[in-house]
């Protein structure tokens, strides 16, 4: 067996280790949203524009959050503003 | 009391119809009064699956349609005692079936039947959520790959939110059926494990289906892969029905089997 084979080999037995944490990723982040209400992604576009009326930001600089604990509801607001 | 079970899945092509046809036969070995609904309007398949394909005259949306009676378009199983199939229309029209329709009818096999089995079409939109929408326990069926495990995962969701069960609080009780199952790349690392599945579905398993040429040969003889019981698939079938009514059953094939050097020369198949 080569050392080329070797690693050929040893990259193969990552690849189920690998589809299991992108799935773990986009599972729990496709649960998150499925949680929140559905108004949130017009209430993110709206807040985005209020921002842009004085500051320049794009899109995924602001991440909204519901989160859902016993007894209450806490919304996550993550503006990242240019330098 | 009648027991509605979907067979789902979100992705299409991972197993669902040759798990209803499976299921539906062995909880009529059993000797349950058992009907299985084929769902997939426009791609009417579970007819040739079991195998009753020549002897489909009337279908589910000639039913709603009062256009013939629940008696006429049931097709008895020629194999199984118990077991009847009601097959899927042909029709091209997608909103065929009507969830005031789909309700009349489930009823009125409820008053006949123990065990309604429907064979969802595939996808997340109206056609699977009508199959889902009355059921009292759902069959997901995840091949273990990542877009299917994905998908199971939206279906796991719309169970929870958009069935009849969920609007009134309670819950679709949830299976996972893990399908095409193949312990050596397993062992070889490169297909995710059952225990991977679980973890990241978090749904009790109701079986595992290894990957098996007897399922390819079952449809080309138009008999459902769990009357071949000398079959790992139609073994493991047989387990998951066990499972299904509540019975203890140990997973099997699981693992990757030690095949003697002579089997191995002859060919040993599955
Ligand atoms: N355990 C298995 N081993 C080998 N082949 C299998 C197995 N289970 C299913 N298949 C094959 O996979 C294909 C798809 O199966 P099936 O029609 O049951 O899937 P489906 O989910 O109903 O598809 P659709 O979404 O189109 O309705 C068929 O060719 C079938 O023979
Ligand atoms: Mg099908």
């Amino acid at each position: 067996m080569s050392i080329f084979n070797y690693f050929l080999k040893k990259e193969k037995k990552a690849s189920a280790s690998v589809a299991k944490e992108r799935l773990q990723i986009i599972v729990a982040h496709e649960r998150n949203k499925r949680q929140q209400p559905d108004y949130l992604p017009l209430m993110q576009q709206e807040i985005i524009d209020v921002i842009r009326k004085y500051v320049n930001i794009e899109n995924d600089q602001v991440s909204v959050q519901l989160d859902n604990n016993d007894d209450c509801s806490v919304l996550e607001l993550n503006i990242t503003l240019p330098e | 009391m009648s027991k509605i079970i979907v067979v789902t899945s979100g992705k299409g092509g991972v197993g669902k119809t040759t798990t209803s046809a499976a299921i539906a036969t062995g909880l009529a070995l059993r000797g349950f009064k058992t009907v299985v609904i084929d769902f997939d309007v426009g791609l009417r398949n579970l007819d040739l699956i079991m195998g009753c394909e020549r002897r489909v005259v009337y279908d589910f949306v000639n039913v709603i349609n009062k256009e013939a009676s629940l008696n006429q378009a049931l097709i008895k199983d020629k194999r199984t005692p118990g077991l009847f199939i009601l097959p899927a229309s042909q029709t091209r029209d997608k909103d065929a079936l009507s969830m005031e329709g789909v309700q009349t009818v489930l009823n009125d096999l409820a008053k006949d039947f123990e065990y309604i089995i429907c064979d969802s079409p595939a996808g997340i939109e109206q056609g699977a959520q009508m199959a889902l929408y009355f059921a009292d326990e759902a069959i997901v069926v995840t091949n273990p790959e990542v877009s299917s495990v994905r998908d199971s995962d939206r279906i796991l969701g719309i169970l929870q939110s958009k069935s009849l069960k969920s609007e009134q609080g309670g819950s679709v009780k949830e299976h996972l059926l893990l399908t095409r199952y193949n312990p050596e790349r397993v062992a070889a690392a490169e297909m995710l494990s059952v225990a991977d599945v679980e973890d990241i579905l978090a749904v009790p398993l109701l079986g595992v289906i290894p990957e098996s040429e007897a399922v390819l040969k079952a449809s080309n003889q138009g008999a459902p892969v769990i009357l071949d019981q000398d079959s790992e698939a139609g073994q493991a079938y047989l387990d998951a029905v066990s499972r299904l009514l509540g019975e203890e059953a140990e997973h099997r094939f699981l693992e990757v089997q030690k095949v003697g050097f002579l089997k191995r020369l002859l060919g040993g198949k599955k």
